[in-house]
C-alpha cells in the first residue's frame, strides 16, 4: 500500500515541535538544578573557597546514584513523583519530569569538569584580593569557564534529545515517538528514515551552534 | 610593617605530614624590599602565603600593620587583604577579561562607580606602561606586560604591602630588570612595603635592602643585602651569593697561587661603598714600592653601592707588601691573603 506522505508532514512537524517543547523546558529546569549543583562540588571540596566535607560527600553520593539508574527505569520508576507534579503521568509536560531527573545531575557532572579547569591560580588571586565566596563564583570561576560550560551544555542538551526520544516513546509524543509507533511497529521504514534524518539535523545544528558560541566566548 | 612571629605550617597529616615552616620569625619595616631566598621545597610559597593568610599557619602570629589578622573575622580579613596586594609567577590573571577588565576587578568587587574606576585604571595603566594596551586580552601579551598587569591590578586598591610570590621567575633577564625597576619605582613612589620570594640571587642584589636566607622551613641568615654579599656565613648563604657574585678563583690563577713566594703574594680584597670611589691600587702603586696586578674579580653594584671583589697579586718586598696591606685595612677594606690550596 502506497504511503500517505501529505497526511505525514503535519504529523512530523507536530513531532518536532514536542521533542523541541521537551527539550528546551527540560534543558531550562535542568540546567537551573544542575548548575548550581556543578558550582557545589566544586567549591565545597577540600581546600576550594568554602570547603565542606559533609556537604560535598552527601551531594556526591546522591548524584552517582542518580547517574547509575539507566533512563529506562527511572522513566518508570518516577511515574508516582510525576503524577504527583504535573498530575498525569502521560504527554510531553510529564516527560519533562523524568528528563530533568535524568539531565540535571548529568549536567552538574559536565558544570563541575568545567568549573574544576579554571586556573587554581586565578582563585588564589581572587582571595588574596579579599573577594567574597559569592563574588569569586560570579566573577571569576563562571565567567573563566564560560567557553567551556556551552560546550558543556550543548552535550547535555544533544544528550536529552536522545533521552527526550526514549520519553517520547512511552507516551510523550515527539520524533522519538513518531519514529516507533509507525516505523517500528508498523514498519515503515521511509518513516523512520526522514525521523531518524530530523533528529541527526537536530543534532548536528545544536552542536555547531554550541561550538561557534564556545569559539567565540573564548576569543572575545 | 609584616610581623611573623614562630610561624610554623604542616601539610598533611599522619604519616604523610609535611613541616613546611619551621617557626619563623621576620620583621619587615615600613618601605623595605625585603627579599627571602632560597632553594627549591624550602619553604617560600608557604612563607609568603601565610602573610595573607592565603595558607593558615599551624601556629605562630601574623601581624600586618600591628594587627593581629589570624584574630579577623572573615569580612575583616577580606578588607585586610584589599590592603596587600599580590603578585605571582604564572601572572594568574583572567583570561576572559581585558587588560582594562583584570585591572579594573578590585575596584569592581569594591562597587566603586564607573568613573572613578576608569579613571584609576587608566592612571595605573599609564603607570605600568601599558596605556595602550587597556583592550588587550592577556594571551595577547608578553610575560613582561603581563606582569604589569599583573602589578596594576595588585595597586588597585592602593595597598600598603605588596607581596610578589616569584615574579621574576617566568621572565628572561631583561624583562626581569625591567619589572624590577618598575618595583622599585613603586616603592620611590608609593612608599610601598615589598616581601618577594625569589630563588634567584640576582633579583635579591638587584632590588632587596635586606635578606633572609630560607632553607627547609628556617631562616638560616638574615642580613641587609650588602653585608650578605660581603660576607655570607652558612654555606647556602655562599651558595647563593656565588651565583651571581663568581668569587671563585679559575684555575688558570690556581698556579701563580701555589707559586707565590715572599716576593709575590696573592690576596683577596673586598670593596664596599665609598671605599670602591678611591683610586686605591694606584695609591697603593705609588706610595708602596710594590707592583699591583688584578688577576681576577668582579664589581657590581648592591643597592646603588658598588660592591667590588677582587683577587690581586702583590710583588715586592716583604716589607713594603705589609705596609701597602696595613694601609688597605687603614682604608676600611676588607682584605685577607689567598693561601696555596686554601681556596
Ligand atoms: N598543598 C601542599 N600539600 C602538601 N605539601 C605541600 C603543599 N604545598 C607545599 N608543600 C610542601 O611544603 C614544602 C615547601 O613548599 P613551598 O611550595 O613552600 O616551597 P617553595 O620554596 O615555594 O618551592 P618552589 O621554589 O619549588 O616553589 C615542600 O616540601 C612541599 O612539598
Ligand atoms: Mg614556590
Amino acid at each position: 500500500m502506497p504511503f500517505d506522505w501529505t497526511a505525514f508532514w503535519p504529523q512530523l512537524a507536530e513531532a518536532a515541535k514536542q521533542t523541541t517543547s521537551m527539550v528546551s523546558f527540560s534543558l531550562l529546569f535542568s540546567a537551573l538544578l544542575g548548575i548550581p549543583i556543578g558550582v557545589i562540588l566544586v567549591v565545597t571540596r577540600d581546600g576550594h573557597i568554602l570547603a565542606n566535607r559533609f556537604v560535598f560527600t552527601v551531594l556526591n553520593s546522591i548524584i552517582n546514584i542518580l547517574r547509575s539508574i539507566p533512563f529506562i527505569i527511572l522513566l518508570v520508576a518516577i511515574i508516582p513523583f510525576t503524577r504527583l507534579v504535573v498530575g498525569t503521568s502521560i504527554g510531553t509536560a510529564a516527560a519533562i519530569v523524568p528528563l530533568v531527573a535524568y539531565a540535571a545531575p548529568y549536567i552538574g557532572r559536565l558544570i563541575e569538569n568545567s568549573l574544576l579547569e579554571v586556573d587554581k591560580g586565578v582563585i588564589e588571586a581572587a582571595q588574596a584580593m579579599g573577594a567574597t565566596p559569592w563574588q569569586i563564583i560570579w566573577r571569576f570561576l563562571i565567567p573563566e569557564a564560560l567557553s567551556s560550560l556551552v560546550l558543556a551544555l550543548t552535550i547535555a542538551t544533544i544528550g536529552l534529545i536522545g533521552a527526550s526520544a526514549m520519553a517520547g516513546a512511552v507516551g510523550g509524543g515527539g520524533l522519538g515517538d513518531l519514529a516507533i509507533t509507525y516505523g517500528y511497529q508498523q514498519f515503515k521504514t521511509e518513516i523512520m528514515l526522514v525521523t531518524v534524518a530530523l533528529l541527526v539535523l537536530f543534532v548536528q545544528v545544536l552542536q555547531t551552534f554550541g561550538n561557534i558560541l564556545s569559539k567565540k566566548i573564548r576569543r572575545r | 610593617m609584616i610581623v611573623l612571629e614562630n610561624i610554623r605550617k604542616i601539610y598533611g597529616s599522619g604519616t604523610e605530614q609535611v613541616e613546611a615552616l619551621k617557626s619563623i620569625t621576620l620583621n619587615v619595616k615600613k618601605g623595605e624590599i625585603y627579599g627571602v631566598v632560597g632553594f627549591s621545597g624550602a619553604g617560600k610559597s608557604s612563607l609568603i602565603r601565610c602573610v595573607n593568610l592565603l595558607e593558615k599557619p599551624a601556629s605562630g602570629k601574623v601581624l600586618i600593620n600591628g594587627v593581629d589578622i589570624q584574630a579577623l573575622k572573615p569580612s575583616e580579613l577580606r578588607q585586610q587583604r584589599k590592603k596587600i596586594g599580590m603578585i605571582f609567577q604564572q601572572f594568574n590573571l583572567l583570561s576572559s577579561k581585558t587588560v582594562f577588565g583584570n585591572v579594573a576587578m578590585p575596584l569592581m568587587l569594591d562597587r566603586r562607580p564607573g568613573e572613578e574606576i576608569k579613571k584609576k585604571v587608566h592612571e595605573l595603566l599609564t603607570f605600568v606602561g601599558l596605556e595602550d594596551k587597556a583592550g588587550h586580552y592577556p594571551e595577547q601579551l608578553s610575560g613582561g606586560q603581563k606582569q604589569r598587569v599583573g602589578i596594576a591590578r595588585a595597586l588597585a586598591t592602593n595597598p600598603s604591602i605588596l607581596l610578589c610570590d616569584e615574579a621574576t621567575s617566568a621572565l628572561d633577564p631583561e624583562t626581569t630588570s625591567s619589572v624590577l625597576a618598575l618595583l622599585k619605582k613603586i616603592r620611590a613612589d608609593y612608599g610601598i612595603t615589598i616581601l618577594m620570594i625569589t630563588h634567584e640571587m640576582n633579583v635579591i642584589r638587584d632590588i632587596c635592602d635586606r635578606v633572609a636566607v630560607l632553607d627547609d622551613g628556617r631562616i638560616v641568615e638574615e642580613e641587609s643585602v650588602l653585608n650578605l654579599f660581603s660576607n655570607p656565613k652558612t654555606d647556602i648563604a655562599k651558595n647563593f651569593v656565588r651565583t651571581v657574585l663568581n668569587d671563585e678563583i679559575p684555575v688558570s690563577i690556581q698556579s701563580l697561587i701555589n707559586e707565590q713566594n715572599q716576593f709575590h703574594r696573592i690576596y683577596r680584597i673586598v670593596f664596599k661603598g665609598e671605599a670602591t670611589s678611591q683610586p686605591l691600587l694606584s695609591t697603593i702603586a705609588k706610595k708602596f714600592r710594590v707592583d699591583v696586578n688584578v688577576l681576577h674579580g668582579t664589581i657590581t653594584e648592591l643597592q646603588g653601592v658598588p660592591f667590588g671583589n677582587l683577587v690581586v697579586d702583590f710583588t715586592g718586598t716583604a716589607e713594603e707588601v705589609e705596609r701597602a696591606i696595613f694601609y688597605i685595612h687603614q682604608q676600611q677594606v676588607w682584605i685577607k691573603e689567598v693561601l696555596p690550596n686554601a681556596v
